[in-house]
């Protein structure tokens, strides 16, 4: 990375407005519709949280270079420029006041795709030298070590033995012409290994070849949080290189909400062509699973349980249905939140806001929106599909003496595959 | 110079020249968006996105998913009440039919004058009460611009006076014609420069939003 400037910050976002940022500012009418679809804005009453505000110096940017009558008021030397002070300022606002969850560009009644801009907004800052530290160290750690948590080759490689010990199963590494090839997120590796055996008896139980590449195998991506696409093309070519490589059908995102975004909708635009190989959630591959009668389970949950959809699942992403039907398959007592589904608010710890120190009192206070949310189901525990999301509701259960387990669903299903069917057999 | 000279020029070159910036206005602020482009989606789509784009056009007019009173609901009642009373006052109101028979050549049945009188005081009231909200809630007085005041302005001012026209209130009729035109003309010449223009953009951004979610298999 060059050297940060304000010359920079401003070039990149100019580059960054197109045809629908213009459609999009010229459309706003200062509703303040925007404010109550955001739940820092919702949790805080402080307006500045207002969506649409948190894009104010690109909206002048745009108005000044883009529209004939803000360059006449420039000329004129009537327009206020955009200075770094400005930028820094709104950093904050960009960064650890949204998760880029996307609620705002579903109610917006002109129809405008905020978080579009604030994704756009967020390269802007960042070329500026005005990203966080906390996601500057996450994006060096990726570029570097492949892992925005410095999680090594080494580090799953242990956790591969301990699955070998609990299930008995092998994790493939590197095989090459394997049907699926697994990606995880470093918060996988560490926190939730579970994730990583469920995967190995659902595929041995369904007789699916896959494997995990050494060369890569992290499947979130930094250069999309902090907003450096050139940083973000090149940690989605190392998984494009890999499953080139390997000659696989289908890469498989994890249980990770911006990792899908990254590779599934940004991943080929980021690297200027589409790919050669399918890109699925994990809930998808499980869901067709289901669909073709591979995945079978016995049994079900036993407690009221309901779903958290991860935002960039479901709003950004699409997948709505997969985790209903896979939900079903096990629990019998299932009950939604009352927003869910494509209007589900977040968990408050989404788009790097989790890898962001000083948002740390932000994103509790974000949580009470979930928190009110669960408070009017009386459910006995909650699915989710992201281990970030899980880290957040878990932590923010914490803070409020809420005691309820957060389960991943992959996990849950893993855990009611049919027995005689498990390769190892050893598993509980 | 009298007030029936000074009408007269403002039915004629005033109109014909506020029609003119207004629709240079409008190419204008159009070419300004389409020129920029915008890049092609290399991700495998679910689907073009072409239906869910023309979805989103229509369904962001309706209030969003069953939670309307949820939501502030003044700046939804106001809103739509003030949205459609505006649309029924310009469109359905004899004498407008007659401008726009004389501009374009073409007619279409009015409304009778007091069921249209009904939805101008319908507007102006939701309008009075949009400006109230504005100025009183910390959200809104922390949005709003001197711009969003003056749009207000241009707004109102040809709905109060062309009310006030049709009851020959204050002021004598010509007066009252005078100031009403002349105050939907200024109103033409600033829509391309102001946020008025949200009522064509607002097309392509719900059709923008409504494809590219609806690429990714979501109905925005």
């Amino acid at each position: 990375m060059s050297k940060a400037t304000l010359e920079r910050g401003i070039n990149a976002l100019k580059e960054q407005i197109d045809a629908p940022t213009a459609a999009f500012f010229s459309s706003c009418v200062h509703c303040g519709l925007c404010a109550q679809a955001c739940l820092f804005y919702t949790e805080t009453c402080d307006p500045a949280k207002t969506p649409i505000h948190k894009l104010e110096p690109m909206r002048r940017l745009w108005e000044q270079e883009y529209t004939l009558g803000g360059r006449i008021r420039k000329w004129l030397g009537l327009a206020k420029p955009v200075t770094d002070g400005e930028l820094a300022r709104w950093s904050e606002l960009v960064y650890q006041n949204c998760t880029l969850c996307g609620r705002c560009s579903m109610v917006c009644p002109v129809g405008n795709d905020i978080t579009y801009m604030i994704r756009k907004m967020r390269e802007g800052l960042s070329a500026a030298g005005h990203a966080p530290d906390g996601l500057i160290g996450a994006t060096t750690r990726a570029v570097k070590l492949g892992s925005p948590m410095g999680v090594t080759l080494k580090a799953l490689k242990a956790q591969a033995k301990h699955v070998k010990e609990d299930s008995g199963l092998d994790i493939p590494f590197d095989v090459e012409g394997a049907e699926y090839m697994v990606l995880l997120s470093s918060m996988e590796v560490i926190n939730y290994p579970e994730y990583l055996q469920a995967i190995a008896r659902i595929f041995d139980q369904t007789g699916k070849t896959w494997t995990i590449s050494s060369q890569a195998f992290e499947a979130t991506n930094s250069g999309i949080q902090i907003g450096t696409s050139d940083i973000a093309a090149e940690l989605v070519q190392r998984v494009v290189d890999a499953a080139e490589k390997l000659k696989v059908q289908t890469v498989i995102s994890p249980e990770c909400g911006h990792a899908y975004t990254a590779i599934r909708w940004e991943g080929p635009n980021l690297i200027g062509r589409p790919f050669t190989f399918k890109v699925q959630h994990i809930l998808e591959v499980l869901d067709e699973l289901r669909e073709q009668g591979l995945l079978r389970v016995e049994g079900v949950e036993d407690s009221r349980l309901t779903f958290h959809d991860p935002c960039q699942l479901v709003r950004r992403g699409g997948v709505i249905d997969p985790p209903r039907n896979l939900i079903k398959m096990v629990v019998d007592d299932f009950v939604e939140m009352k927003d869910h589904g494509k209007m589900n608010w977040c968990c408050g710890a989404g788009g790097g806001v989790s890898a962001i120190e000083e948002a740390a009192e932000i994103r509790l206070k974000a949580f009470n929106r979930k928190k009110k949310q669960l408070a009017k189901l009386k459910v006995d525990g909650l699915v989710t599909a992201c281990a970030n999301c899980r880290i957040q509701i878990e932590e923010g259960l914490e803070e409020n003496d809420m005691d309820m387990p957060v389960i991943g669903l992959t996990e849950m299903l893993a855990n009611h595959l049919v027995e005689e069917d498990t390769g190892g057999g050893t598993s509980s | 110079m009298n007030i029936e000279a000074v009408l007269q020029w403002i039915r004629g070159p005033g109109l014909s020249l506020s029609l003119g910036i207004f629709i240079f206005g409008i190419l204008l602020k159009l070419l300004e968006i389409f020129l920029l482009g915008r890049r092609k989606n290399l991700a495998a789509v679910r689907s073009s996105g072409v239906a869910a784009g023309f979805r989103t056009i229509f369904s962001r007019s309706l209030p969003p998913e069953g939670n309307i009173l949820r939501r502030p609901p003044f700046v939804f009642i106001f809103g739509y009440a003030f949205h459609i009373g505006l649309f029924v006052v310009i469109l359905f109101l004899a004498p407008h039919i007659q401008v726009a028979q004389s501009l374009l050549g073409l007619s279409w049945p009015s409304l009778p004058t007091p069921v249209v009188d009904v939805f101008a005081v319908i507007a102006l009231i939701a309008l009075m009460a949009l400006l109230w909200y504005r100025l009183t809630s910390p959200l809104m007085k922390y949005l709003t611009t001197a711009q969003d005041y003056l749009v207000w302005a241009l707004t109102f001012i040809p709905l109060l006076s062309g009310y006030m026209a049709y009851h020959h209130l204050l002021l004598p009729y010509t007066w009252l014609l005078a100031i009403h035109i002349a105050s939907v003309e200024l109103l033409l010449v600033l829509f391309p420069f102001t946020k008025l223009t949200h009522a064509f953009t607002l097309f392509i951004s719900r059709w923008y939003t409504g494809m590219m979610a609806g690429q990714k298999g979501v109905q925005s």
